[in-house]
């Protein structure tokens, strides 16, 4: 089912910063789209290109087209100028940012897995697994905390095995620990399920270290490139000030994992009842340390 | 046995509930009770015209309501009004331009609160086909574009962006809800057909864990409350459209009064918590 990308897309040059996977299937190409509304345009100039196996990230402030040029790759919204190419019958996971399951409507967390297409049992259990939520598989989404419910999304985006993830914000409302371990996360699953990720950064300042490409909106492209080369651009720095200079890399190294009933696996396989034990304890959050990235 | 003008009234009312009943659920989803009315309310100009044409009532309230329907879904994409105002805009016009044509028809001896009311006792046995029939081809196209239905009502952008066509799912559901109103309206008026679509399935949610379980329930209180309304209709000699609104709206207030789905289920989270 994985065709040849059309020669016109093999053409063009490629984004020269994710060289490694150069090579790759390139599943969706956004060439100097612009989306206009009331005279005003939205986003303007934009390239982009996801390849299988890649993950490439959107930053920006509020209101720099983050979520207008996600969904003009999902096609969503139809692109007012340049060309948007998609590989034929990409199958596309997609976690919007904003989702409201109103109380009228009963939905489990079952349920919800197989709303867009039939998802087989074990599948939907293997992907809740995975989130961390099986226990809550038949609960009712309304109920469901803010943490909670971006993993059921995430798990149901992943369960229908997508060839491009499309994720508008993944970890809001999840706590610090759990930002960690969804990045993570989303990080196996691209070598798992082996698709491309798009992914929009809620945090301006942290971005996953496995991303590939950092994409800096603000209506147009500010920057692109490798997390480090965008931290230290000069445009980068003038859009979001010295603060910015501050952008973290998440990079997260795994000792334990949190069991559903609170206790904690040890990676030697100890379960423990808190992951203060004393053993070496490796959560590496640099927002301290980025410093380094830009001195 | 269809000899009996009450059993006809059984048959139909149950027929039009069993239909209205899942309809009413996507209805209740989708926010859209006031949408219904106005579909409702212009069947009333789709009755004046099939006198004025002398066509059939049921095909020309289900035109009328399915062109209105139609061009609601364009006009709210590209409206300066909010869509609030706009139904209530139509809504209101719409039954007043049925009342007033009616009254141009001086040839015409029409029975008025029974097209606002229903006249569930003058069903005929080609009411009753006509009911069955395009009940079934509602129930049977809802549930083949059940899937894309129910997807686009949670989040459209998502459904969208997974490969389903929003705008054409949305096209079918208008036209079974104007097919809908079409059959409804000689069993429980254009005035009262909303009640029938929205209580059923509101009573329904509460014992409900799932979106197909609340359609099934909400067509099993819609022919409770048909049977128990038309039941007090005969037996209190009161209009038999406004006593199955009562009964739906008595299925309501008990539903209130039991303990939800949604209670039990986290009455059984905290007892699993608390097990563990």
């Amino acid at each position: 089912m994985h065709g040849h990308s059309p020669a016109a897309l093999r053409d063009r040059p490629s984004v020269p910063d994710s060289q490694k996977k150069a090579g790759a299937e390139i599943l969706v190409q956004a060439h100097q789209i612009g989306v206009q509304r009331n005279g005003r345009w939205l986003i303007r100039g934009i390239d982009l290109t996801v390849r299988k196996g890649e993950i490439i990230t959107l930053i920006g402030p509020n209101g720099s087209g983050k979520s207008t040029t996600v969904k003009t790759v999902l096609g969503v919204i139809k692109p007012d100028e340049g060309t948007l190419t998609r590989r034929p019958n990409l199958r596309i996971g997609y976690v919007p940012q904003r989702l409201a399951i109103d109380w009228t409507l009963p939905l489990t967390v079952d349920r919800l897995m197989s709303l867009t297409g039939r998802i087989l049992k074990a599948e939907r259990q293997a992907a809740l697994e995975d989130v961390g939520i099986s226990h809550l598989a038949q609960a009712e989404v309304a109920a469901l905390s803010g943490g909670e419910f971006q993993r059921a999304l995430l798990a149901r985006a992943m369960a229908r095995k997508p060839d491009l993830l499309v994720l508008d914000e993944p970890v809001q409302g999840v706590d610090v620990a759990g930002e960690a371990a969804l990045y993570a996360l989303i990080d196996q699953i691209r070598h798992k399920i082996g698709c491309g990720i798009l992914l929009i950064s809620h945090d301006l300042h942290v971005v996953m270290a496995a991303t590939d490409t950092v994409l800096c909106l603000n209506g147009h492209m500010c920057c692109s490139g490798t997390p480090q080369s965008v931290a230290e651009d000069p445009a980068y720095l003038q859009l979001f000030g010295p603060r910015a200079a501050s952008i973290a890399v998440y990079a997260h190294n795994h000792d334990h994992t949190h069991l559903p009933d609170g206790r904690v696996r040890q990676n030697d396989g100890r379960i423990t009842e808190t992951c203060h034990e004393p053993h070496d304890h490796a959560h590496a959050n640099i927002d301290d340390k980025a410093g380094k990235h830009v001195g | 046995m269809l000899d009996d003008f009450f059993t006809r009234a059984l048959i139909a009312g149950i027929g039009v509930a069993l239909v209205a009943g899942p309809l009413g659920c996507f209805v209740v989803w989708r926010r859209m009770a006031y949408f219904g009315d106005t579909l409702a309310h212009s069947s009333l100009l789709g009755l004046a015209l099939s006198y004025l044409l002398s066509i059939n009532a049921t095909l020309s309230v289900f035109l009328i309501s399915a062109i209105v329907a139609i061009s609601l879904l364009f006009l709210q994409r590209r409206a300066t009004l909010s869509s609030d105002s706009i139904l209530g805009l139509l809504s209101h016009s719409a039954l007043a331009l049925g009342l007033v044509s009616i009254a141009f028809l001086t040839w015409i001896r029409l029975d008025l609160l029974g097209v606002l009311f229903g006249d569930i006792l003058a069903v005929s046995r080609m009411d009753i086909a006509v009911i069955y029939g395009g009940g079934a081809a509602v129930l049977v196209s809802l549930i083949l574009i059940w899937q894309p239905l129910f997807a686009t009502t949670v989040n459209r952008e998502l459904a969208e962006a997974e490969g389903v066509g929003p705008d054409r799912i949305n096209a079918v559901f208008m036209i079974l809800l104007a097919l809908t109103i079409a059959i409804a309206i000689k069993v429980i008026g254009v005035l009262l057909i909303t009640a029938l679509l929205i209580i059923p399935a509101a009573a329904a949610r509460r014992f409900a864990t799932g979106p197909e379980q609340m359609a099934v329930l909400a067509a099993g209180i819609g022919v409770l409350s048909v049977v128990g309304g038309l039941y007090g209709s005969l037996e209190w000699d009161i209009p038999s459209g406004p006593s199955i609104v009562v009964a739906t709206f008595i299925a309501f207030l008990v539903s209130l009064a039991l303990p939800s789905a949604i209670l039990r289920d986290r009455l059984r989270r905290n007892r699993q918590k608390a097990a563990s």
